[in-house]
């Protein structure tokens, strides 16, 4: 039930210089690769035959103030045709940026937004990159470490 | 449109713009019931947060109960009971049913077959006594727990579950002899919203808006949970992708609930139905008051919690409107260290643009509707 396993292998074969880091925990595999090379490595796991990733599941990020870079991008990708799934990550700065994958699925365009309302990153090649869930005069970024659940 | 209006199911607002009575452009603007849940759970133990998963999909909250639970439960790599298996089962499909009865009441009452509802919100209040009479409560269910659920169901519920579900086939009937082949139905829904396979996967969208687009598509079947692979139901998957498939797929969804749930009936295992580690799971009350030990557990689990080992984690359910995953990434504290929850919901209603952009406002409703968002957990 290993998943991802081989889909992380084909990335380390095809990509060998992006693929940063790789990882698994509980049989599910993930990738970390070079945040510069995001966009490409989603096409192409999308595109090829070999891992044919044809849904976003969905992207997220992880806010890792103690380390360096700080921001982990998260993408949860699905194959229907090989009932596999695969956790794509890049480690970026503060505020990314980091390229948008809107042109690949559109579930990027609404799931990216959040990312950005929530941690501030800018998503690049975004379409209409603003708030989706804060009010438009909210200036913070609240899922980010140092905001606290309470104020006051 | 919106966010306080009768057809937009809970607090969305859709930004239209219109020629006439076509819509040029559609853009809907979330976050009014954002209550910030995923910040909520970095500081909440992993018990206190299964309160909080009532409230996200709060016309199925014993789905997203089980759904949270099976993602601790994997990130702690422990199994629970055959008996808790199916008990969640019969919870989930429950809900499906429950969920379902809503979309079909409210869905036709926004295009005016009012007598629909009537007749789906009567029987939910069967399906609301049942769950409240195992859960304690009709919404806020909070039942399982990590390693198990609340409360075991006793004898005398299974009989009653047993009413409710030999009851329920010749319900589904009269619905579909009020809607399936009346003409004004079919003229409001049929072409409506269309959308087609390979864009609905683009759009994440998943459970009855992806099955009517064509793709057979179901969590349940694709990835097994809770003992999901030793019952026989089928997945009901449309052709043309508009609000009628969707329709069609939704009450055929309901007729497969009911056979689950006879299945589960008729193979509940007895036996324990919580996990037996009591570092984790809450032990039972009147050892609590009689024994040194089950007093110092409660005391601990209740006012620290219990902690998961370092480690990530995305586990996937079928929950009504479609995947619902929790990403959990633990650094090995009493807290989730990011709780990500990919809401079935927000995904699917991103779809939306896409069907009503160049239809009528009318169609608006009815794909709204179809779509059948709830916005606790688009925006949680």
């Amino acid at each position: 039930m290993a998943e991802g396993a081989q889909a992380v292998l084909r990335l380390q074969s095809r990509f060998a210089d992006a693929v940063e880091e790789t990882g698994s925990y509980r049989d599910q595999h993930w990738a970390v690769i070079d945040g510069s090379r995001w966009l490409e490595v989603a096409r192409w796991l999308r595109d090829d035959e070999s891992t044919d990733f044809n849904v976003l599941v969905d992207i997220t990020a992880v806010h890792w103030p103690h380390r360096d870079p700080p921001m982990e991008i998260v993408a949860h990708l699905y194959s229907h045709s090989r009932n596999d799934g695969l956790r794509l990550k890049a480690r970026v700065g503060d505020a990314g940026p980091i390229a948008s994958l809107t042109s690949l699925w559109s579930s990027a365009d609404w799931n990216e937004r959040e990312a950005f309302d929530m941690f501030g990153i800018v998503f690049t090649g975004h379409p209409d990159l603003r708030r989706i869930l804060m009010p438009e005069d909210y200036t913070d970024h609240p899922l980010r470490k140092e905001l606290p659940l309470y104020r006051g | 449109m919106g966010p306080s209006h009768p057809a937009t199911h809970g607090v969305l607002r859709v930004v239209l713009e219109l020629d006439g009575e076509t819509v040029v452009s559609c853009r809907p603007d979330l976050g009014y019931l954002h209550r910030g849940m995923e910040k909520i759970a970095e500081n909440r133990t992993y018990l206190q947060f299964i309160p909080y998963t009532d409230r996200m999909d709060y016309l199925s909250p014993l789905s997203a109960n089980v759904g949270f639970a099976l993602a601790v439960e994997r990130l702690l790599g422990i199994e629970v009971p055959a008996r808790c298996e199916v008990l969640r089962v019969i919870c989930c499909e429950l809900a499906r049913i429950g969920s379902h009865l809503v979309w079909l009441g409210t869905s036709a009452l926004d295009l005016g077959a009012a007598t629909m509802f009537f007749h789906t919100f009567k029987d939910r209040e069967w399906h609301y006594d049942l769950i409240e009479d195992l859960t304690g409560a009709r919404l806020t269910t909070s039942y399982t727990r990590v390693g198990g659920v609340a409360h075991d169901a006793t004898a005398e519920w299974l009989k009653r579950l047993r009413e409710f579900v030999d009851a329920m086939p010749d319900r589904i009937d009269d619905y579909e002899a009020l809607l399936t082949k009346n003409t004004i139905w079919l003229k409001r829904t049929q072409g409506v919203g269309r959308l087609p396979a390979a864009e609905a996967l683009s759009y994440g969208v998943t459970g009855p808006v992806l099955r009517a687009s064509g793709v057979c598509y179901d969590v349940r079947k694709a990835k097994p949970y809770s003992g999901y692979q030793n019952y026989d139901f089928e997945i009901p998957v449309g052709t043309e992708g508009d609000v009628y498939d969707r329709y069609l797929v939704r009450i055929e969804e309901m007729r497969q609930s009911v056979s689950i749930l006879d299945q589960a009936l008729k193979t509940i295992p007895a036996g324990p139905v919580n996990v037996d580690d009591p570092k984790i799971f809450l032990p039972v009350k009147s050892k609590v008051l009689s024994s040194m030990e089950a007093l110092i557990h409660q005391f601990m689990i209740v006012t620290e919690g219990f902690s998961c080992p370092a480690g990530e984690i995305y586990v996937a359910t079928e929950v009504p409107k479609g995947e619902l995953g929790f990403y959990i990434v633990s650094e090995g504290g009493k807290s989730p260290y990011r709780c990500r929850i990919r809401s079935s919901a927000f995904n699917n209603l991103a779809s939306l643009t896409r069907q009503v952009e160049g239809e009528l406002v009318a169609d608006v409703i009815a794909c709204i509707g179809s779509i059948d968002p709830v916005m606790g957990e688009v925006d949680r």
